[in-house]
């Protein structure tokens, strides 16, 4: 009995630093954000008093709310794109035997290892003049092909699962190839594809240096970079309240969408590298 | 399955091989054109002299650029960084990385929450984690940790303090991505051998570096090989730091990034390109090289 208790007590212990030691930095974060300006740089843990006046000044800035716009929107076509593409290569690669596959699965491996600050220069040059600088498709073909071999190993590996039989199985039962795929593949590919498109959509999130390289105005510029823009101006007038507003602001969606598919996003990461 | 093809094709058989490279060929396309073609062009780029401030004087000049990189001290002691800062952060990811994996392996109660707060440092904006020590170190940003610590100097201002706290930054951010992968291969050691091992009276630490350890030892490797190139290519959390302007932390990364659209110098800048390109390849190509002999040494692999 003592043992089990002290069992108890010693992992709640464990569970709580690293609860701690993985919130702490975000909840900075969010007590900076909630300072006034007058205090932000108090170097207090806690705001004195509390003021949402960084959060309001950040959405009257046309440089943030745009964007805002531009991540969202960037990171949601990419992660469209890529998933479709990918699930097209993984049901192959899953379900079919032809030349190539050995190969294709190798250069996807190779462009998952590869330095980015290696093609920004070129894609710089490309870009400029292909008329892609500084547009949303200039950040979208990147972003696409980067995803692409994390997509393609996580979904062949949920595809390699799905018991394809019952497709056959359901049309022997008397349902139309369209029903068979809609009413059996697709509900249990699903899981799969949609563990594969937060993992796409977390990395389009987050990147800064294809957005710092290939963008440059409020037309395509995304929040990573444009947080840092707020930085060049803060030479004169500490705008500490406004990053962190911002910063919390983007961590949101994340947030939510761990709370929501932890269990999906762990099984995605551990299937992917299983693979690789 | 793949060796049934040796036997002449039925027209199943091509109309299958038809199909699989159809529907591979989009993704395959969409990679080469905008990795193969830009690093060719890189490479391309790197052997001529070509500077977007001057575009008209434009030559081949073969190896120059590379020995112009090469022979400066500043490649060099970008290159020393960059392998400081990847040795540092990686290896304190993989004995964290270990305790968290061997934390959400064994708990036993509150499993979900140890896994849903280690993903908030894995999908949270590198730019913002970055931002998040920077304004808690940073003096000139009011951060807490010289307020708490009573600190003279900003610490991001000193050399090796700036060091810790990108050290920092870099392993709580990547530490839950190193964990999962480690995770993947605790789940592969069976428990009947550990019940064996403790009925023979071995101990929790000798079972694990008897028992778990080897049988970890591809996994361990392959999470090694993907933080050791991720983090080779440390950018955001550096750029951030060091607010574009505190070289004393500069990484390769910085160096190609900076000489190519700072100082718009194509040239050049793709020749640190490449010479990054090739550090990469020459690390995948000494893991592949352990990760074959570990293989090797279990019989094949799994």
């Amino acid at each position: 009995m003592t043992l089990d208790r002290r069992r108890i007590f010693g992992w709640g212990a464990a569970e709580a630093v690293i609860v701690v030691a993985a919130l702490f930095p975000v909840l900075w974060l969010l007590s900076l954000s909630l300072k006034t300006p007058d205090t932000v740089n108090d170097g207090r843990l806690l705001p004195k008093s509390f003021s949402f006046k960084n959060y309001s000044s950040i959405f009257d800035q046309d440089i943030f709310t745009s964007a805002l716009r531009n991540s969202i929107g960037i990171a949601l076509i990419s992660t469209v794109i890529a998933v479709i593409l990918a699930s097209m290569a993984a049901y192959a690669i899953a379900r079919l035997e032809f030349p190539g596959k050995r190969l294709l699965l190798g250069a996807s491996l190779a462009i998952a290892m590869f330095p980015p600050v290696s093609i920004v220069g070129p894609l710089y040059n490309m870009w400029r003049h292909l008329g892609l600088y500084d547009t949303w498709p200039g950040l979208i073909i990147p972003y696409m092909t980067f995803t692409l071999p994390l997509a393609i190993f996580v979904l062949s590996a949920f595809f390699r699962e799905i018991p394809w039989e019952l497709e056959q199985a359901a049309q022997m039962d008397g349902a139309t190839p369209l029903q068979a795929f809609r009413k059996v593949i697709l509900p249990l590919a699903a899981p799969g594809v949609f563990t594969t498109a937060i993992l796409v959509f977390i990395y389009a999130w987050n990147d800064f240096i294809f957005a710092l390289s290939l963008t440059s105005t409020t037309n395509a510029q995304t929040v990573p970079p444009a947080i840092q823009s707020f930085t060049g101006v803060s030479q004169f007038t500490a705008p500490t309240g406004a990053i962190a507003a911002a910063a919390i602001i983007v961590t949101i969606p994340i947030v939510v969408m761990v709370l929501l598919f932890q269990r999906r996003i762990v099984a995605g990461l551990t299937a992917g590298a299983v693979k690789g | 399955m793949a060796r049934a093809a040796r036997a002449p094709m039925s027209d199943r058989t091509k109309a299958e091989r038809k199909l699989g490279m159809m529907l591979c060929a989009p993704a395959a396309v969409v990679m080469v054109l905008v990795t193969g073609y830009p690093i060719l062009y890189a490479i391309w780029l790197s052997l001529h002299r070509s500077d977007l401030r001057f575009p008209n004087n434009t030559a081949w000049i073969g190896l120059d650029n590379y020995i112009t990189v090469l022979s400066a001290n500043l490649w060099w002691k970008d290159l020393f960084h960059t392998v400081v800062l990847t040795a540092l952060s990686v290896s304190f990811e993989l004995v964290f990385g270990m305790l968290l994996a061997l934390a959400m392996h064994r708990a036993i109660f509150g499993r979900g929450l140890i896994r849903t707060s280690a993903l908030v440092p894995y999908g949270i904006v590198t730019v913002v984690a970055a931002f998040a020590w920077r304004l808690a170190f940073s003096k000139a940003d009011g951060g807490f940790v010289p307020a708490v610590l009573h600190l003279q100097d900003d610490p991001l201002i000193t050399t090796w303090s700036t060091y810790l706290t990108a050290v920092a930054a870099e392993v709580w951010k990547t530490t839950p991505f190193m964990a999962l992968l480690l995770l993947a291969g605790l789940a592969l050691v069976p428990d009947d051998l550990h019940e064996a091992a403790k009925v023979d009276g071995a101990s929790a630490w000798q079972r694990f570096w008897k028992i778990t350890i080897p049988l970890m030892k591809p996994t361990i490797l392959v999470a090694l090989l993907f933080r050791t190139l991720d983090a080779f290519r440390i950018f955001d959390t550096v750029q951030v730091l060091s607010n574009g302007s505190n070289r004393s932390l500069e990484t390769v990364s910085q160096l190609g990034y900076n000489t190519l659209l700072t100082r718009l110098n194509l040239g050049l800048g793709s020749a640190v390109s490449v010479l990054v390109f090739v550090c990469v390849l020459i690390i995948a190509g000494l893991y592949v090289l352990f990760l074959g002999k570990g293989l090797a040494e279990q019989g094949g692999g799994r």
